[in-house]
């Protein structure tokens, strides 16, 4: 085992970061956001080594692997949530619409508003529904009148398809909705700042099947609208959402490709291992 | 395979009818009952000692609110040779009530109904009683009326039972005419050397002002302190060694923090001996560490997740904190703030420190006037030879318990109020 991991972090990830950076080829949309070795540091412990995607507008990006192997730490690097973290340090190119996002000059509210990002619990706030959804355009100012506001709540709720659930209880508490229709409240927050990307960290891991079933819809439904990157440990998941795939283990991103590719033909003997269920 | 049988097999079933097993179990029914006896015994003590206190302090207390009076009768057309009541009325009546002699009118009077020494029976103070009934309804200046007058203290406590020989024998002389009124002095007064005039509105307000300045200053300071330390403030050494600090703080004897605003507030700043200002400022030293602490634990509590939530969506870090940690923390810290102010309300040993042990006989008013407060009120009425003071005190702690209720009540209702606001 060791020295399968010896091997990957010294000469495969060199040789599989080159290769795998093209994946993205015409009719995949505009890019949206790069990354190039990427490296981020938990004090001493090194959490992500070298790691280089690119996010495009058309495609659900889908990151997979087994637990502890970076995906969510890499997913926060994308909006800097990693900030928070006072040990964590990031070092590598990333950029949104090809400014860097780790630049100085670069306002980190701003980037949090144009990168949203749903989490692996739901967390609604503890206010009504509508406030809810409202907390982010109010803070940005992006509503002038109380009709706009209104407007906004609205759209981004019928968007994460909630409108008919909660139309006539915009006033109860958004932490009284079921564990589904809160997480959908939470991608109902994110849409009403207008983001240009979404991140989900594992959004159905805490949600029953049928919840499950109605998220990924939406993913589907908002495809396009929005560049969506979604972290998950469940691979029939990845197949299904997604259209761009990665692949990580121990912080190293093993493969990257479209997604029929990588559950069907991977290039990595580690991909397959994992897909089969070998490991992971 | 067959040894796992074998030992299986061996294994002899566990004999639940058993003598010794039968006796186990009753030795652990009776350590269960022992164990609920003594925790039951426990609190029954407690209560016990609660209910005792409280009738103590009632019985006592409530004897405090009354006064022994005695009928006199005063004739005013006389006495005054034919005052109106239209002198005592509007921004001269006071003046006028002045030079009219009132303690001279009560004096004949009394001397009329109850001889030479009759003087002797009355609270010296007494004759304001026929002030304030003048003020309250002038019309009683033009007729002849009779007046309840507190009586002089021993006599008062005497009637009330509790007397020496000397006075008890004036009581039984007197019998009947002896009635007991409500003694409104005890509520609008401040302190006095006769216990028939004092009362507890000066050291009330002047607790009132303390608390008000305490919380003025302790309160957003508190706040502010555990926010940032929570939120703002990297883990380091340096933090570690405030968060010793104020937990050092929290639990320094009280009349330090006294000694401390000695220093500090008088010595350095040189600010008024004895004022409400530097009591508040000196008690607000006191509770801020209690604040601060409650407050960040307070803090702490909030699910990390809102604060990500409001963050995911591009919230200032001032913004988490003022529209979601905050209002999320607030119960929390308002609870931390009724204890410290509870104690800050009820703390006397640094208020002697900064001088507000004085004789104050007027109510102050201000920030810088000379106050006192109710518990050093107390600790001074304690301290009085005259026994008409055990009463005050008694008195006086129903009214410092009072005010601590109110204030509590008032605590747990913005609690409650703030803990469903959504």
């Amino acid at each position: 085992m060791t020295d399968l991991v010896d091997s990957a972090s010294t000469s495969e990830s060199s040789t599989m970061t080159e290769s795998t950076v093209p994946a993205i080829s015409a009719g995949d949309g505009p890019l949206k956001m790069t990354t190039r070795n990427v490296d981020v540091f938990y004090g001493e412990k090194q959490a992500i080594n070298g790691v280089s995607i690119d996010v495009t507008m058309d495609n659900v990006t889908a990151f997979i692997g087994p637990s502890g192997c970076g995906k969510s730490t890499f997913l926060r690097c994308l909006n800097r949530m990693n900030d928070t973290i006072p040990i964590a340090k990031v070092t590598g190119d990333i950029t949104l619409e090809g400014e860097d996002i780790y630049a100085p000059k670069m306002d980190v509210v701003q980037l949090r508003a144009r990168v949203g990002m749903v989490f692996q619990k739901p967390n609604p706030f503890p206010k009504s529904i509508y406030d809810n959804i409202a907390y982010g355009p109010r803070i940005h100012g992006l509503a002038t009148s109380k009709d706009e506001l209104d407007n906004i709540v609205e759209t981004s709720l019928q968007r994460a398809g909630l409108w008919g659930e909660v139309q006539d209880r915009l006033q109860d508490s958004g932490t009284a909705l079921s564990g589904g229709q809160q997480q959908r409240l939470c991608i109902a927050r994110a849409i009403a700042v207008d983001p240009e990307v979404i991140l989900m960290d594992e959004p159905c891991s805490a949600l029953d099947p049928i919840a499950t079933a109605k998220i990924e819809e939406l993913i589907h439904e908002l495809r396009g609208k929005y560049a969506i990157v979604i972290v998950t440990h469940n691979m029939q998941q990845a197949a299904r959402v997604s259209q761009r795939t990665a692949f990580f283990h121990l912080g190293t991103l093993v493969e990257y490709g479209v997604t029929s590719d990588i559950f069907t033909n991977p290039t990595q003997e580690k991909t397959r291992d994992y897909i089969t269920g070998r490991y992971g | 395979m067959n040894s796992t049988a074998a030992i299986v097999e061996a294994r002899n079933p566990t004999d639940w009818q058993g003598d010794a097993m039968q006796k186990r179990i009753r030795k652990r029914y009776s350590a269960e009952r022992r164990f609920k006896a003594l925790g039951l015994g426990a609190i029954m003590l407690s209560a016990g000692f609660l209910a005792f206190l409280l009738i103590v302090m009632v019985g006592n207390g409530l004897r405090g609110f009354t006064q022994t009076e005695l009928p006199v009768e005063i004739d005013f057309p006389a006495m005054t040779g034919g005052a109106s009541a239209s002198q005592f009325e509007g921004a001269n009546g006071k003046a006028n009530l002045r030079t009219l002699g009132v303690r001279d009118i009560v004096n004949a009077s009394v001397e009329i109904q109850y001889g030479e020494k009759g003087r002797e029976l009355f609270s010296a103070g007494g004759w304001q009683a026929v002030s304030t009934a003048i003020m309250s309804d002038p019309d009683v200046i033009e007729t002849k009326t009779t007046l309840y007058l507190p009586v002089e203290s021993e006599i008062d406590v005497a009637y009330k039972g509790d007397g020496n020989a000397f006075a008890e024998k004036k009581v039984a002389e007197l019998g009947d005419k002896l009635s007991t009124g409500f003694n409104s002095n005890f509520l609008f007064n401040s302190d006095a050397t006769d216990p028939m005039q004092v009362g507890i509105w000066g050291a009330l307000k002047g607790s009132l002002i303390t608390m008000f300045i305490t919380l003025m200053i302790a309160f957003p300071i508190g706040v502010l302190s555990a926010l940032y330390l929570e939120e703002y403030a990297p883990k380091n050494r340096y933090t570690d060694l405030i968060e010793v600090s104020i937990n050092n703080l929290a639990a320094v004897p009280s009349i330090i923090f006294g000694l401390l605003g000695l220093a500090v507030f008088l010595n350095l700043f040189g600010l008024p001996r004895s004022a409400a200002l530097v009591g508040g400022l000196t008690l607000a030293l006191m509770t801020m560490p209690v604040i601060v602490i409650s407050g960040r634990n307070a803090v702490k509590a909030v699910p990390p997740s809102i604060r990500e939530a409001a963050l995911g969506i591009g919230a200032s870090q001032m913004q988490v904190v003022f529209h979601h940690v905050l209002p999320l923390a607030l119960p929390g810290i308002l609870t931390g703030t009724i204890i410290g102010m509870a104690r800050a309300l009820g703390e006397t040993a640094p208020l002697l420190m900064i001088g507000m042990r004085a004789f104050i006989a007027t109510p102050p008013g201000g920030i810088v006037e000379p106050s006192t407060v109710l518990p050093v009120q107390i600790f001074l009425w304690s301290d009085e030879v005259n026994r008409g003071f055990v009463e005050k005190t008694s008195a006086a702690i129903i009214v410092l318990l009072l005010f601590l209720l109110t204030m509590n009540a008032l605590a747990i209702y913005l609690r409650n109020r703030f803990e469903t606001r959504w």
